[in-house]
Order: C-alpha cells, then structure tokens, then sequence
C-alpha cells in the first residue's frame, strides 16, 4: 500500500519572493514574518483560511509558533490576551458572529491594552446565514480601543498586518488591532505579491516589549483589579489618549515601511483622482475595484468624479479627509454596511464622515448610500448611478438626509 | 492590450485542489510572457461543500487597469475559455449560493471554448449542454474526473492536461511553452511536462453551433422584492398533502417546495432494481431530502427533481444490488424509473444492467480513513 500523497506540490518560499496568494495567505505570511509566537484560531469562514495557511506553514517547517485551537471564539480571545501580557506576541481572528461570540474578551483586550492583530474576514452577520462581505462585524468594536483598518488587496494585508504589529505594539500606544480583509473578494482572492525578506521586515518591526508591564515572577505586578467609579474615568481617559497618539504612531510606521520596503503609501486613506474633483466618493475595502473603473470611465466622458477609500477607520482620519472633501460640492458614501435607527438610517461611515466634516467650512453635501451587502456585487454601472445621484445632490436636486440603498430588490 | 479569462467549473472539496492548481498555473505562465493575472474563487469556500458546484477564475492582462475593468464584477461573465472538471457538469452549474441552474456556457464568450474532461462522446455532451444561441467550441479531454478531498490531491497529471490543453486552445490566454515551464517549476516533474505537452498536441475543438444543445430553458423563479418577502426570515412550511399525478393513484407523491429543487449537485443518483425491492421502506425513510414517491404498488421510486445524490439509500438498503448509485452522466433525462419499469419490465431490466454495469470511476469523497490510500495501491498494480 502506498503512503497518501501529501496536498499539493506548492512551496512556500522563505524571503523576499513574489508569490500568488490571497488575502488570506497573505496575513499568514505576515504572521510567519513577524515571527508570532502565540496564535490561537477556532474556524469560522471566511477567517478559517488563514488557519489553513498557518498551519501548512507549521507542518511544512516554514514556522514555529504555538498554535492553539481553542474550543470557541471567547476562549481564542481570552487565550491570546493572556498570551499577550506575558510578553508573547499573538494572532488571532475571526468572522461575522464569531467575532461576535468573543465580544466579552474583545472589550477587555482593550480595556487591559493588550496589543494584538487580529484578521476579520468580514462576513455578514447572522442571520441568515450569509458567507458573502458587510463590515457590521468589525465595525461593531469601534468604539472600544481597538483600531480598526480596512486593505483592498493581498499586497496591503499583508503590509498592514505588519505595520499593525509595529502600532499596535509601540509602548506609546498598547492597543489591539483588527485588519479587516472582505469575505470572498480578498480572502478567497490571489495576485502576485511581494512577499518580504526576513531581514527587511525584522529591521521594520522591533520585538514585542511590555517592558515593566510584563507579567511575570521577576516583575510581580497584578493586572486587571476591581475598580469602580472612583477610578474608571481616569482608566477611560488613559485608553483615549493612546488612541489620540496612534494617528502620530501610524504615520511613523507608514513612514518607515516606505523607506524600508519601497512601497510609500499614504497612511490613513487613498485618494484617487481627487485631484479637481467636484464629486468624491468614499468606501472601505474592495469596494475600491469597481469604484475605481468607474472613476477612469468617468472621467474619460470629462466627469470630474474622484475616489477616497478609507484604510484605517479607528483611529478615523478625520483630518485626512477634511483636507481630501472639502474642496468637493458632493460626496457620496458607499457603506457595507448598515446602521438601522441611525441619523439619516445611514451607513456607519456615511454618519462618522458627517461629523468629521461638520466643522469644515462650505462642508460638501454628504449623501448616504448602502450597496453590496451579503457579497451582493457592486458593479461599475451602480457606481456610476451613484455618482449620478450625488452630483443631482451638488446642484440641489436630490434630498441628501436621506439613505439610498442600491441594488435591492423593491 | 488584452484581457484572457478562464472560468474553471469543478466539485467543490472533491476537485478544489485540482481547480486551484490550473488557475494558478494560468497566472504563473501569464507572468512568464510578461502580463499580470489574479486567480480566485466564485461560491466556493473553505471547507467547501462536498461535491457541490463552485467556480474558480484566473484573469489575466496586458495592464492593471484592463485587469481591473474584468474583475469589475461579481463573475466574469465573457470568458475565453470555460473548463468542466467534471463532464455531469455540463447539465448545468448549481451553485450554494445560489437556487436554479446556470447553463455551463452561459459565462463563455461568443466563439470561446468550452473545455470537458470526459471520456463521453462530444454528441452526448453537448446534448447535455444548454444552448447558447451562440457560436462555440467543445473541446474533450480525455480523463475521469480525478476527485479527491480537502487534504489529499490524487495528481494523476489532470492539472497539467488542462492547462496543456488550455494553451491549444486559448494561445492569446497562454503558450505551451509557458505552461510547460510553470509546470516543471511548481511540480519539478518531467512526466507531468510530458503530459501537458501531449495533452496541447492531441487538443481538437469541435465547433457547437448556436442552435445545438439542450432545448430545455433552466428552471428560474421571481425572487421577492422586500416589500413582498415575509418578514423576519420565516418560511412557510409545506403541506404534505399528496400531489394528484396521473397513474400514481394509490401512491403517494408529497408535494414538494416549488422553488428549491435539485440539479447538478448530484454526481450520481440512485438505480432501483424495483424486482428485489423488499418495500423495507428504509431508503423513504433515511433520505435527507424526501426523494422517494412510493408508488401505487408500493415500491419506491427516487424522484430526480429532489435527489442530491447522496447515496444514503444505497447504503441503508438491506438487499444487495438493489439500490445502485450510477454517474449522473449516465442520464439524458429525469424521468421516472418506476414509469419505464410498469411500462417494459424486460427493457427495464436491459436498461438497469447497462447503467449499472458503465460505472466509471467516482465516488462520493473519502469515506473511511485510508480509503485513498487503497484507490492509489488500485491504480498502482
């Protein structure tokens, strides 16, 4: 009897090499990378691909790391916070409801400022029980201390998932970090990637230090004690001031991966042919392939339309995106997501957008569009509709207090 | 400036390795020529379904932005190519994600190629095959379906035949050259280099004109707007009052949902040697789905428009050879097997013993632990 063939024949190469991987496979690299030393996975998909990848790493010798299957989501949470105060760097991740069963620990990583990164798949929340991308799943830890960034393709998760670490893990900062990567459209995805040498990524990204926050018997310390309102505020207080310092962090990292691996980006947002645009539209994830196409198509016909993708939606780059809309008559958001019974029945990113631009003077019109839920496909003609109806809103002649959703069935 | 498309059509779990390893291999010989690819998957997922329909694409282009504007989609939906890992897909795709059936040449482009692995003649196939209304080609190659599991990969070189043949007949998408030097470089091995390279040389396409094919229009239904579909996710159940069909009097036929019916999620359905039958009852009991209409004289009849083809009836039944699971490309039809047994109880018979007898090789998966390890000792004597 012969011996069972093993998978396949691929090889993962170890250093810098171009690979063709997914989303998915790109977040294991950068985990491989980074060296992890703790990563705990119970399955759920579209996130369970990366346990596929990590564990193939490990059974083929590629990585060394503890990989534990934990029993559910809450436990996978609580196992990496643990992990993560005794000074071990860790990984961990979810999707949809999962990310959803371990909302107890995730609230308390923050509250402890444990750094981790975590991989969501993004996944429509049950039920029904949808497998397709909404960003409600993230989304809903966003208020929490834990910074949230979206990436459109393999290349930027596994550049973010990087950086992640290095903020995430700057003593300035001690927070947790999610890198949202969209069900199917990125995770189940593969383009050539250039997959970073050891050397190069270790002369990025330092070692994890707790420094005198380490648990451990050299350094007796307790963590986590009953407080009440005598002390909360000043514990909230401090979590908002890491937060605040994160913008300067990020921008640091961002800095630094440019001059270390040739690949400058801007740090919290994307502007694309915003130059002279009279209508912006703004969305997160790989909403940006076809937003993208129809801005060319667009702007082919002279249509002064332009495209701002959100990275990073915790810390919210307010900022950023004053200066990138404030010059446009209209901007027109295209959320996946949803927020019912919020101001306008609007997209979560639509109504943060508002305020962030509130201040600004001769604030644009903001109009609230909900598209492409459940993995629904969002293709270049609904983007051209959409920016139709946001210029009918410049010129007055569309109601922008409203929500328009996009490709439902009436 | 060009943009080549592949939608590669396969059983998901059973042929996802399979699926993978030739679009990925599209993408590697594309780079080798100099334009850039992505190759990912449609209603498939991880784990996947066993044997249910899923789709794999590798795009590739001359320019980012010419990538861009074909990946702009849910699917592409002009391929150059389309390949059916599995010939009982040419019925038709039925997808998880969705209900209904889409035509396997639906996604291919006016004058693109419709690439089989089969060991059927093109005819049969392509009265399997909807028609398209527009021109296209067929072209066969020769080699089982090749299904194996998540964790294993049976490499019996069908990867590196499809790809070879994917070069003779798509050379705008890739060359052989390109191909045959991808291939050397991820398996390291000459024989399979070999095999595409025969494969590429044996390739002829048949042309299927517009009118060729399987008249029958794919079953469809409105789906409800959401101010028509009942609220918060509750489905009516269904009566189980018995259908009224003609000469079943006596039977019973249940009614059945309307709109969820089954298609080409069966790789194989059940044969029933209504002869040896016991009327045990067990295969209408244990089936998952309801299949069995019990007939006037109370035998057991599967009824096609609900038979996922799972195989529980044949495992369940107590009596040898009377319950046989048969390749569902063995069928032209899904009529009833009670209805031809009443009718002509010797050609019945004739018609059994033949279906049973061409079983070519297939099954459901992995069963038991070192099942593959047994199928490959098979091969290698």
């Amino acid at each position: 009897m012969n011996p069972p063939k093993t998978a396949t024949a691929e090889q993962i190469v170890i250093g810098g090499s171009e690979e063709l991987i997914s989303g998915s496979e790109a977040i294991a690299h950068a985990c491989r990378l980074a060296d992890v030393d703790v990563i705990t996975a119970y399955p759920i998909r579209p996130y369970d691909t990366v346990m596929q990848y990590v564990s193939q790493m490990i059974s083929d010798g590629d990585f060394d790391c503890e990989f534990i299957v934990a029993e559910s989501e809450h436990s996978q949470f609580e196992i990496v916070k643990h992990a993560s105060a005794v000074g071990a760097r860790v990984f961990v991740g979810s999707s949809g409801v999962g990310w959803f069963y371990a909302f107890e620990a995730m609230a308390v990583t923050a509250g402890l400022r444990m750094p981790m990164v975590a991989m969501v798949g993004n996944r429509a929340l049950d039920d029904p029980g949808a497998f397709g991308v909404e960003h409600n799943d993230a989304l809903a830890v966003r208020d929490l201390g834990w910074m949230l960034v979206w990436v459109e393709t393999p290349q930027e998760a596994l550049d973010t998932a990087l950086i992640a670490y290095r903020v995430a893990e700057d003593k300035r900062i001690f927070l947790p970090c999610a890198v949202s990567c969209d069900g199917a459209f990125l995770t189940h995805s593969q383009a050539i990637v250039n997959v970073p040498d050891q050397a190069t990524v270790d002369s990025f990204l330092p070692r994890y230090d707790r420094g005198d926050k380490l648990l451990h018997p050299d350094n007796p310390i307790t963590i986590a004690p009953q407080a009440n309102e005598d002390w909360v505020m000043e514990i909230r207080r401090q979590s908002d001031a890491a937060m605040r310092r994160a913008r300067g962090v990020i921008t640091e990292a961002y800095e630094d991966f440019g001059d270390k691996f040739g690949r400058e980006q801007e740090p919290f947002i994307e502007r694309y042919m915003m130059e002279d645009a009279e209508i912006a539209l703004v969305g997160m994830g790989t909403l940006a392939l076809p937003v993208k196409v129809a801005v060319r198509k667009m702007r082919a016909e002279g249509r002064k339309v332009g495209f701002v993708r959100v990275r990073w939606f915790r810390p919210f780059p307010t900022e950023e995106l004053q200066d990138a809309l404030s010059d446009v008559e209209a901007v027109g958001v295209i959320d996946r997501d949803y927020g019912f019974g919020s101001s306008f029945h609007s997209g979560v990113l639509a109504n943060e957008l508002r305020a962030a631009l509130y201040p600004v003077e001769n604030q644009p019109k903001i109009v609230s569009f909900i598209a492409g839920l459940g993995g629904r496909e969002v293709n270049t003609d609904n983007v051209i509709v959409i920016a139709g109806m946001v210029a009918d809103a410049a010129s007055g002649g569309m109601n922008d207090q409203d929500t328009y959703w996009i490709g439902v069935r009436e | 400036m060009s943009t080549g498309s592949v939608e590669v059509v396969y059983r998901g779990i059973f042929q996802k390795t399979l699926a993978k390893n030739i679009c990925r291999g599209v993408v590697f010989a594309a780079k080798k020529e100099g334009k850039i690819g992505t190759a990912f998957g449609r209603y498939s997922d991880s784990p996947e379904r066993n044997g249910i329909p899923a789709k794999q694409f590798a795009v590739v282009s001359d320019t980012h932005d010419e990538l861009q504007e074909h990946l702009a989609r849910y699917e592409p939906d002009n391929n150059d190519v389309t390949i059916a890992c599995d010939d009982a897909l040419c019925k038709g795709v039925e997808s998880w994600a969705w209900y209904g059936l889409q035509p396997i040449n639906k996604l291919l482009k006016k004058g693109g190629t419709l690439l089989v692995t089969s060991f059927q003649s093109p005819n049969k196939l392509i009265n399997f095959i909807h028609r398209k209304g527009e021109p296209y080609n067929l072209a066969l190659v020769r080699a089982a379906a090749s299904f194996s599991g998540l964790w294993v990969y049976k490499d019996d070189h069908t990867d590196a035949r499809l790809l070879g043949a994917l070069a003779k007949v798509a050379p705008h998408i890739v060359g052989i050259d390109a191909i045959c030097e991808v291939i050397k470089e991820q398996w390291k091995d000459d024989l399979k280099v070999a095999s595409a390279r025969k494969t590429y040389e044996a390739t002829e396409t048949i042309p299927v004109s517009a009118d060729q094919g399987n008249e029958e229009v794919p079953f469809e239904f409105e789906k409800p707007g959401w101010k028509t579909m009942e609220e918060g996710l509750v489905i009516r159940g269904i009566s189980a009052e018995q259908q009224k069909v003609e000469g079943w009097e006596g039977g019973y036929v249940p009614t059945r949902n309307p709109t969820f019916k089954k298609f080409s999620t069966r790789t194989m359905r059940p044969v029933i040697n209504f002869d040896t039958c016991i009327k045990c009852t067990l295969c209408w009991l244990q089936c998952p789905d309801s299949c069995f209409d019990i007939t006037p004289d109370g035998l057991y009849d599967a009824n096609m428009e609900a038979c996922c083809g799972c195989g529980v009836c044949e495992a369940v039944c107590p009596v040898e050879d009377c319950v046989t699971m048969v390749n569902e490309e063995a069928f032209d039809d899904n009529a009833s097997q009670w209805e031809m047994w009443v009718k002509d109880k010797k050609g019945y018979e004739t018609w059994m013993t033949e279906k049973i007898s061409d079983k070519p090789p297939r099954s459901h998966g992995f069963h038991h632990v070192g099942q593959y390890a047994e199928e490959t000792a098979d091969e290698s004597t």
